[in-house]
This record gives structure tokens, sequence and C-alpha cells, in this order.
């Protein structure tokens, strides 16, 4: 927060449509994909090949998915810390619901049932009691986190039915897996109720200026309840893919995802102060982390070292606005 | 002064704590004797001297998530410094270990204060670099017990008036950050730039330059934590301290420590991370799987919260909630 009044830079004039997608954050993000594309395909000859490419997906599909709907709630001003912690405990549900032999259909409503409910918790805590949200997701994080840990300890589940196995395993068509279709199906969804509902308006309204969203007569409170609710249930949908794919279950799965799926969220232009930020800017993000942290993989890069990356990608690409936008600031005053 | 410090809210946590030890005491005969509480102070001793770091960065309006990467960075580095020049005496190690510290510090303080970027995003990201560092540092390589120094492995050990040097070093810590909160100008300015920035900045406080101090102030301490904890634990690897951070927020909510800003004291973190070192010994003692900590520290953090804001609404009249109104939650000192 900057208390000083600084200069400002008023143009006389908004750019051309086409300057002005050019120069946006999208367009600028898409070209890094881009390179990134063509640096991995000449790093790794194993790189292009379509069978590949759709194995990279698996990457970012899940994370994705979480993504869309932590976007619309920091467009919102707030944040959610305990999505990874909320995929751990729908995946010790549903590990125990298998181990007394429940079927795949009700695994996945337990899964996102459990999903839905940590929304609700978190929901009620942020938007009912009207707590700050980095706290209380912090700690229904411990919380959550802490339930599959009392659960499983350091065990593991197993022995989920063979046909679970679809929703991280199976394709639909050719290299289309299951995972990236649904990721293709929610971004669509998600971007329309972001871009063009009366919903996604409001998300817009509350993040720009609370204070005037309320006096304009939105319910601030209940649009916040809905977005918990909703990276509750997306988490949930996330969690199901995820045990689907890995096939069992330990308290730590998914541990550090938020930080991800937060840095997905602001790589992708989305204004970690709320009130900006597009859904295609998120899916273009995904497909950037995807391929950098597949790209370092197939170099033998160890995971720590692509968190490094990851890091300094979501510093870098929250810092060089700022940078730039200084720096044009000196030029023109 | 007296009164001061123990006002109501640290006066609730003593009680909190003594009606805890002498439940705990009732199931387990030498738990409330003198040399087991000194040996419950001793093992809290890290906690409170980053808790303490993190109350100085809370107080500005911030957040520090890296302090926990710091540690293992800091720690890692001088573990290695031990192993590799053996003869080199320990204070040089020492000073390495705050320098080093410091330095992380003063690179998250940078970014808040040079470039206006929010902090939870610059600590999200350097928590994972540091942690990556000392990953890159090692090789994944641990440092043994074997391979450091005596002096090194046993000085904080060392029996002082009954107590071990390392819960010496958190006394003289908490001394000397209550001495800086209350009697210096930095710390008044810590409380005045989360109080209230806006007047603050008209007081003539630089707010931005405050809040680099206070991470370099979480730096160093963490720093020091580094060194501290290799020493103790006897062995440094690059996992060490994971997850610490959020039990460093979680001292300083129960502490009583606005998130909100310029609100809480030295005394209130201090029995803030003394609370969860009680919960964290007592729990083998009464028969309660260590996996349950974490859900303990999670709902204790939620209750925590809840229980502050009623506290802080009950000072500042909140028609609507917004920002606005809760800057104008008057500053207690």
């Amino acid at each position: 927060m900057s208390a000083i009044p600084e200069k400002r830079f008023i143009p006389d004039r908004l750019g051309t449509s086409a300057t002005r997608l050019f120069g946006s954050w999208e367009a600028l993000l898409f070209a890094v994909a881009v390179l990134i594309f063509i640096a991995n395909s000449l790093a790794s000859p194993y790189f292009l090949n379509a069978w590949n490419l759709s194995d990279a997906t698996f990457n970012f599909t899940e994370k994705a998915m979480v993504a869309f709907a932590m976007a619309l709630l920091i467009i919102s001003g707030e944040i959610d810390l305990s999505v990874a912690a909320i995929i751990a405990l729908a995946s010790t549900a549903m590990g125990a619901a298998a181990q007394v032999g429940i079927g795949t259909p009700g695994l996945v409503a337990i899964g996102i049932g459990v999903g839905v409910g940590c929304g609700v918790a978190n929901g009620i805590l942020v938007a009912g009691l009207r707590l700050p949200s980095i706290v209380v997701t912090i700690g229904t994080m411990s919380l959550f986190r802490g339930i599959a840990y009392i659960v499983l300890g350091d065990k593991a589940y197993g022995g989920y039915p063979a046909s679970f196995a679809y929703f991280g395993q199976g394709y639909v068509f050719w290299v289309f897996s299951f995972e990236f279709v649904l990721f293709a199906v929610l971004s669509i969804v998600f971007a329309i109720l972001l871009h063009a509902t009366n919903f996604g308006r409001r998300i817009y309204a509350i993040g720009n200026n609370e204070f005037a969203a309320r006096f304009s007569g939105i319910r601030v409170e209940r649009i916040k309840f809905t977005l918990f609710l909703l990276t509750g249930l997306m988490s949930g949908i996330a969690a199901v893919c995820l045990t689907s794919r890995l096939g069992s279950t330990r308290p730590s799965i998914a541990q550090g995802w938020e930080l991800e799926i937060v840095t997905m969220v602001v790589l992708g232009g989305v204004s970690i102060l709320g009130g900006a930020g597009t859904i295609g800017g998120v899916v273009i993000a995904a497909f950037v982390m995807g391929l950098v942290t597949f790209g370092l993989g197939l170099l033998n890069v160890p995971g720590i070292v692509m968190s490094i990356f990851i890091g300094l990608l979501l510093i870098v690409t929250i810092t060089l606005p700022v940078v730039i936008r200084q720096f044009r600031h000196r030029k023109s005053a | 002064m007296i009164r001061q410090l123990f006002k109501f809210r640290e006066m609730l946590l003593v009680i909190i704590i003594a009606i805890l030890l002498a439940v705990f005491s009732t199931r387990s005969q030498g738990f409330a004797t003198p040399g087991n509480l000194a040996n419950i102070f001793n093992d809290t001793s890290i906690l409170i001297i980053l808790a303490l770091g993190q109350m100085t960065v809370i107080l500005t309006k911030s957040i520090d998530l890296s302090v926990a990467a710091n540690v293992a960075f800091t720690g890692m580095a001088v573990g290695m410094l031990n192993a590799a020049q053996p003869e080199l005496p320990l204070m040089l190690i020492l000073v390495v270990a705050l320098g080093i510290g410091g330095v992380l510090g003063a690179i998250n303080g940078m970014f808040v204060w040079k470039l206006n970027i929010p902090s939870i995003v610059v600590t999200l990201g350097t928590l994972t670099i540091y942690r990556g560092m000392a990953f890159v540092l090692s090789g994944g390589a641990w440092v043994n017990a074997h391979q450091m120094t005596a002096p090194f492995l046993q000085t904080p050990r060392q029996l002082f008036l009954g107590l071990p040097i390392l819960g010496w070093t958190a006394i003289v810590i908490v001394a000397v950050m209550y001495l800086v909160m209350s009697r210096t100008f930095l710390g008044r300015a810590i409380y005045a730039s989360g109080g209230n920035p806006t007047a603050a900045v008209y007081a003539g406080i630089d707010v931005g330059r405050t809040r680099f101090f206070a991470f370099v102030i979480s730096g160093t301490l963490a720093g020091l934590c580094g060194y501290l904890w290799v020493s103790r634990y006897a062995v440094g690897y690059v996992d060490i301290a994971a997850g610490f951070e959020l039990d460093t927020v979680a001292a300083c909510v129960i502490g009583g420590i606005s998130t909100l800003g310029g609100i809480g004291s030295v005394a209130g973190a201090v029995l803030g991370a003394l609370f969860l070192g009680v919960i964290k010994n007592a729990l083998p003692v009464i028969n309660i799987s260590p996996f349950a900590q974490m859900a303990i520290s999670g709902s204790v953090i939620i209750t925590a919260v809840i229980f502050n804001a009623r506290q802080e609404r009950r000072r500042g009249r909140i028609i609507l909630r917004d920002r606005g109104a809760s800057e104008q939650i008057e500053v207690a000192a």
C-alpha cells in the first residue's frame, strides 16, 4: 500500500483494440508458452510426440481445475490456502470408503461431498463470521490435513475398484485423457461464469470495491460463501482425479499444491489484490507451468529444483509489470 | 507498565496454560515439575524466537511465510560450513547464520518495500526458492552429527542455572524484542505502520522502510534459529522445519496478534508459542497420537481467530466491514 501520493500517468486516449490485445498480459503469457514449447522440443528429442504431450497435461489438469475456482476467489479479494488439505481429506475419505467396499459412484460422491463440506466450513468462517480468509484457511489447512493424518498416520490406503481408475487414467478419445477433457470443459464453464454472467460481474465488483458493491445491493457475503463452496467442490473433483490417477492415498498427498495453484492463478494475470483477471489467462498459465515442469522433468531436473523455478516464475511475473510501470513512470515524468 | 504487560488477553492465556498444566499433571505425576517445565520451555525456545520475528512482520500488516525455509537454508549452510571448516570458531558461525538469515529477510523486505508487492505473494515464492536453494547447496545430502564439531553441537545444551543455553537464548531475545518494540523508534514505527499506515505516513514514518526492517528482523531471527535447529537436533537436511511457518503464525494468532496489523504484544507471542509447546509436549503424556497435533493446532488457530475477531470488533464500531473501517481500529499499545 503506497500512502504517498504519486504522479499519475493518464493516457489521453485508449489504445486501438489490436494494441491492447497484443499488449495484454494474456498475449505476453501466450508468447512465453510458445517459447517454452519451442525450447522444450529443441532440448529433448522425446518432447514432440502426441502421447508424450498428452502425458504432460497430467502435470497441470488437476491443479488447474482448482485454480479456476481459486481465480474467482482471488478476484473477489479472498484466498483459500486450504485447497491442498481439502484434496488430502477428500482422498482419505474415499480411501476409507473403498476399504469397506463402496463402489465407484459412491466413492466419487464421497470425494466431492467432502470437498463441498470443507468449502462450506471455510465459507461459514470467512463469509458468515467475517474473519480474514488468509488466517482462517491456514487454520483449516492444518485442520483438514490433520484429520487425514489422524485417520491414516503413516499408513496408506489402496485397493480402489478397477472402474475407479478411469477418472485419472482413462482416455475419452485418442490421446485426450478424461482429465484433459474435464479441464477443457471446466475452463469453458468458468469462463462463462466469470465473463458472461451477473454473478461474474459481481465478483469483479466485490474485488474492486467491496464497500461500493455492498451499497449497490450486492450480497457480498452470499457470493463469497458460494465462491468458497465452489473452491471446495473443485478441490473435491481434483481429489477424485488425483486419487484415481495415483491409485493410493497418503496423508501427504498434494502437499504444497496450494502454493502451485496460487502461483498458477497469479501467473495467469489475476491481481492478488483482487478485482482483475481472466480465466483465459489462468488456462495459459496452466499450460506454461505444465510445460516448464514437464520440460525440466525430461531434462532430469529434480522436483525441488523445479519448485525454485516455479517460485521464481511467481515473483518475476508479479515484479515485471511493477518494474515496467515504474520505468515508464520515470520516462514520462 | 506491569498493567500493560498483563492485559486481559495475556492474563487469560497464562490462566489457560496454567489450567492445561494442572490437568496434564493429574494424568502424569512428573509433568508439572520444574525440571519438566524447563524442558518444555527449552523445547519451545525456537518457536518462541521465530514467533517474535513473525510478530514484528504481522504487526506491520504483512506476513512472512518464508521463515521455515530460511531456517532450513541457514541451518544447512552453517552445518555444512562447520563440517567443511571445523576450525572456525562458533562466534563466526553464529555471525554467518545471522548474516545469511538477515540477507534472506532483506530480500523479502526489498520486494515489499521497493516494489510494493503483497508480502504473502513474495514470501510464498521465496518459501520454495529458499528451500530449493538448500537442496542445491547440499545436493540433497545430510549433515550428520559426527560431521559437526563438539562446540557447534554442545554449546546450546550447556546448562546454566538449570536451563540450557538454548532456553537462555530465547529469554535474551524476548527481552531484546520487548525493548525494541516498546522503547525504540523502530518498534513504535512498526506498530504505527500496521495500525494505520496513512496516519503513519503523515507522522513522518516511512511505512515501506519500516516493513523492510521488520522482514530483516524476522529473517535474522530465522537465521539464528537455523543454527539452533541444526545444533539441537544434531542433523541438517533439506526438509528441516518444513511447515513450521504455520506454527509461527499460529503462535501469533493465539497470542492475540491481529493479522490486520498494529495490535499485539511480545508477551502475547511468547505465550502463544508456549501454549503450542505445552500441548505438543503433553500429547504423548495423555496418550494422544502425535499425528493429532496438526489437527489440534488447526482447531486452535481457528478458535483463536474467532476469539480475536470478537475482541477487535469491540474496540472499534464497525457498521459495515471494509478495509477502511478495520484500519480505524485503534492501535493497542
